[in-house]
């Protein structure tokens, strides 16, 4: 049995329409427009225990929303889900207790104060044993390398140490499920490679299940198998990665090492040349095609290295968004 | 690592635990602030100074008027107070405020109901009141430690203002019966002004009316024996408000204004507005979740 399981769940927003210019704000007084903004339709969607499931989508297409729904904070305006056999919005305590949400852009802990005591609030009210708190607690400051941290107010952390303490206090209660809404925002690459690799080792260890939004794609080529594609509020791919990169990009870049004695201007003639810099060519070749261009070049050219690579996972994403916002206006 | 979040369950030891645990958290938070307090504190003499100019001059017009002779100060009375009671209500009342007030709380709520902030009780397994009021009864209790000194002086300074001397034995206890009840009253009705933030996303006019009624009707301006009774009976209608709880009424109790069964029907009616808007939050909450949920957020 799926432990997520959303069955055609809808949810639109009733939005205050503000047109420009003091005249309309004084009109606004009086008459307000508003705009349903349909930010969630009909989506369905499964989810097995211990899946790393990634949202992807541009701003605004519903991400968010659906962690919403998911975690209990709104209410759909249809559909039903099941998250461990409870249904988010009714809000129980037992529900509450067995998932968290981490937020990239909201703070949980306390400001002024050491994060170990926002830790020691959330071990009272997830009701966790002491032994069972201190246990779970040494080992994600362990694994997150923020021990000698726990003493300093949170306000002294820098944003990447934060981070990690807003994540060791959502899983302190050790939650089943774990809603992670764009956890790396904002970090430096470093930072954001640590937390991946926590996030990683921390899921194979518990098997829980987690669902990420993110819009670095270096995240979720780290940690997820899976993939949904979300645009306009529906679900427009979901599947694994490599199926992503095969829908959407129907292109390889070649790379080229040209040998010293060929002339180095002799190939920046060819269709889709990206860059030149000699001995070094680079272009883009349909996928189909890749065999053919080759060997015609390796017959006329001599070449001493070749590198056939998809394409940055970026442009796969933002061509498979572009494809998914045209079929959303084509409807 | 095991998982035995499923088998946990909630007992009322584990809930007061997190009560306390919160308490003591609120409390290393405030102390974090602790240069803010003692200035603070004397600056809430401050106005008490000038009212106790204010009407030392007005005592002084009003006794040269009536009799001729008196030139060592002024010893009239205005609505049944004499000058050393009406400096001594402007102390007790600094003292019902120092209960009643709370500083930031409806702008807070607001605050954190228009950020989103306020999802965190939605999602975690803890009540938003309760937290709220842990925090402030936290913040009272480190206030008055910081404060009792700066009030001891003030008071010693003004000893002679409190002409009947201090009251006794059951008069004590009422009083202090009616505090901590302001406490309760304070923190309900700012609470469920706050509340009002799930409707209209900004509540600052609305704590304006709120603090100017509060300033003109709860007797922090001057004692409501000065309300007129007509044309308009104010004064009458002042009784029915629960304003008069937030300061005036713990004043005229320790001052003696007020006496016999009026005092216990004065702290019957006070509970019974604290009642009244535990019951009213709770349907805000209720009402402004539903809402909020609903609306997106």
């Amino acid at each position: 049995m799926p432990i997520i399981e959303i069955k055609n769940l809808t949810k639109s927003y009733r939005v205050y329409q503000k047109k420009e210019g003091l005249g309309a704000s004084v009109k606004g007084l009086f008459k307000r427009e508003h705009k349903n903004v349909h930010a969630v339709k009909d989506i369905s969607l499964e989810v097995e225990e211990g899946e790393f499931v990634a949202f992807l989508g541009p701003n605004g297409a519903g991400k968010t929303t659906t962690l919403k729904l998911l975690s209990g904070v709104i209410n759909p305006d249809s559909g039903t889900c099941q998250v461990m056999g409870y249904t988010p919005w009714e809000r129980k305590n037992e529900y509450r207790r067995r998932f968290s949400l981490v937020m990239g852009q909201k703070n949980q802990l306390w400001w002024d104060l050491p994060a170990l005591e926002s830790f020691r609030l959330n071990q009272h009210i997830y009701g966790v044993p002491k032994a069972e708190f201190d246990a779970t607690r040494h080992e994600l400051c362990d694994m997150l390398d923020v021990t000698r941290l726990l003493n300093q107010p949170v306000r002294e952390l820098s944003l990447g140490e934060r981070m990690k303490m807003e994540l060791i206090a959502a899983l302190l209660h050790k939650p089943d499920v774990l809603f992670l809404d764009e956890p790396t925002i904002g970090l430096d690459v470093i930072a954001q490679h640590k937390i991946q690799e926590f996030l990683k080792s921390y899921q194979q260890e518990q098997n829980n299940t987690i669902l990420l939004t993110s819009h670095y794609m270096k995240d979720i080529e780290a940690l997820c198998k899976r993939v949904v594609i979300i645009a306009n509020g529906e679900i427009y791919h979901d599947g694994s990665l490599e199926q992503i990169v095969d829908k959407f990009s129907g292109d390889k870049i070649v790379t080229l090492q040209l040998h010293e004695s060929v002339d180095q201007d002799a190939l920046k003639d060819l269709p889709n040349v990206i860059e030149v810099t000699p001995p070094k060519v680079k272009f883009r070749v349909q996928r189909e095609k890749v065999g053919a261009v080759l060997s015609g070049i390796l017959n006329s050219h001599a070449v001493d290295d070749i590198v056939v690579e998809d394409p940055p996972l970026e442009e796969v994403i933002s061509n498979a968004f572009s494809a998914a916002e045209a079929e959303g206006k084509s409807q | 690592m095991s998982r035995t979040a499923a088998t946990r369950s909630p007992t009322f030891i584990s809930g007061a635990r997190t009560w306390w645990t919160f308490f003591k958290i609120s409390i290393n938070e405030r102390l974090v602030y602790r240069g803010d307090f003692i200035i603070g504190t004397l600056m809430r003499f401050l106005p008490t100074l000038t009212q106790i100019f204010l009407w030392w001059a007005i005592y002084d017009v009003i006794s040269t008027e009536g009799t001729a002779d008196s030139s060592s100060g002024p010893d009239g009375q205005i609505a049944g107070y004499r000058y050393g009671d009406m400096v001594a209500y402007y102390l007790m009342v600094t003292i019902s405020r120092a209960f009643s007030s709370m500083p930031g709380l409806t702008s807070g709520i607001a605050n954190q109901i228009r950020s989103g902030e306020v999802k965190k009780f939605l999602i975690q397994p803890v009540d938003m009141q309760g937290c709220l009021l842990m925090q402030r009864i936290a913040h009272k209790l480190v206030y008055y430690l910081m404060a009792a000194l700066p009030f001891a002086l003030v008071f010693y300074l003004c000893g002679d203002f409190f002409i009947d001397g201090w009251p006794e034995g059951e008069r004590l206890m009422v009083f202090f019966a009616s505090l901590v009840l302001a406490f309760a009253l304070g923190f309900y009705l700012e609470y469920t002004i706050g509340l009002i933030g799930f409707w209209f996303l900004e509540v600052t006019s609305l704590t304006f009316i709120y603090m100017l009624m509060n300033f003109l009707l709860s007797g922090h301006m001057f004692p409501l024996e000065l309300l007129p009774e007509g044309p308009v009976n104010i004064r009458a209608v002042v009784e029915f408000l629960p304003f008069k709880y937030l300061a005036y009424f713990p004043a005229a109790v320790f001052l003696g204004k007020i006496e016999g069964a009026a005092l216990y029907q004065g702290l019957a009616v006070e509970l019974m507005w604290v009642v009244f808007f535990i019951v009213t939050s709770r349907v805000l909450w209720f009402r402004g979740v539903k809402r909020y949920s609903g609306y997106g957020g």
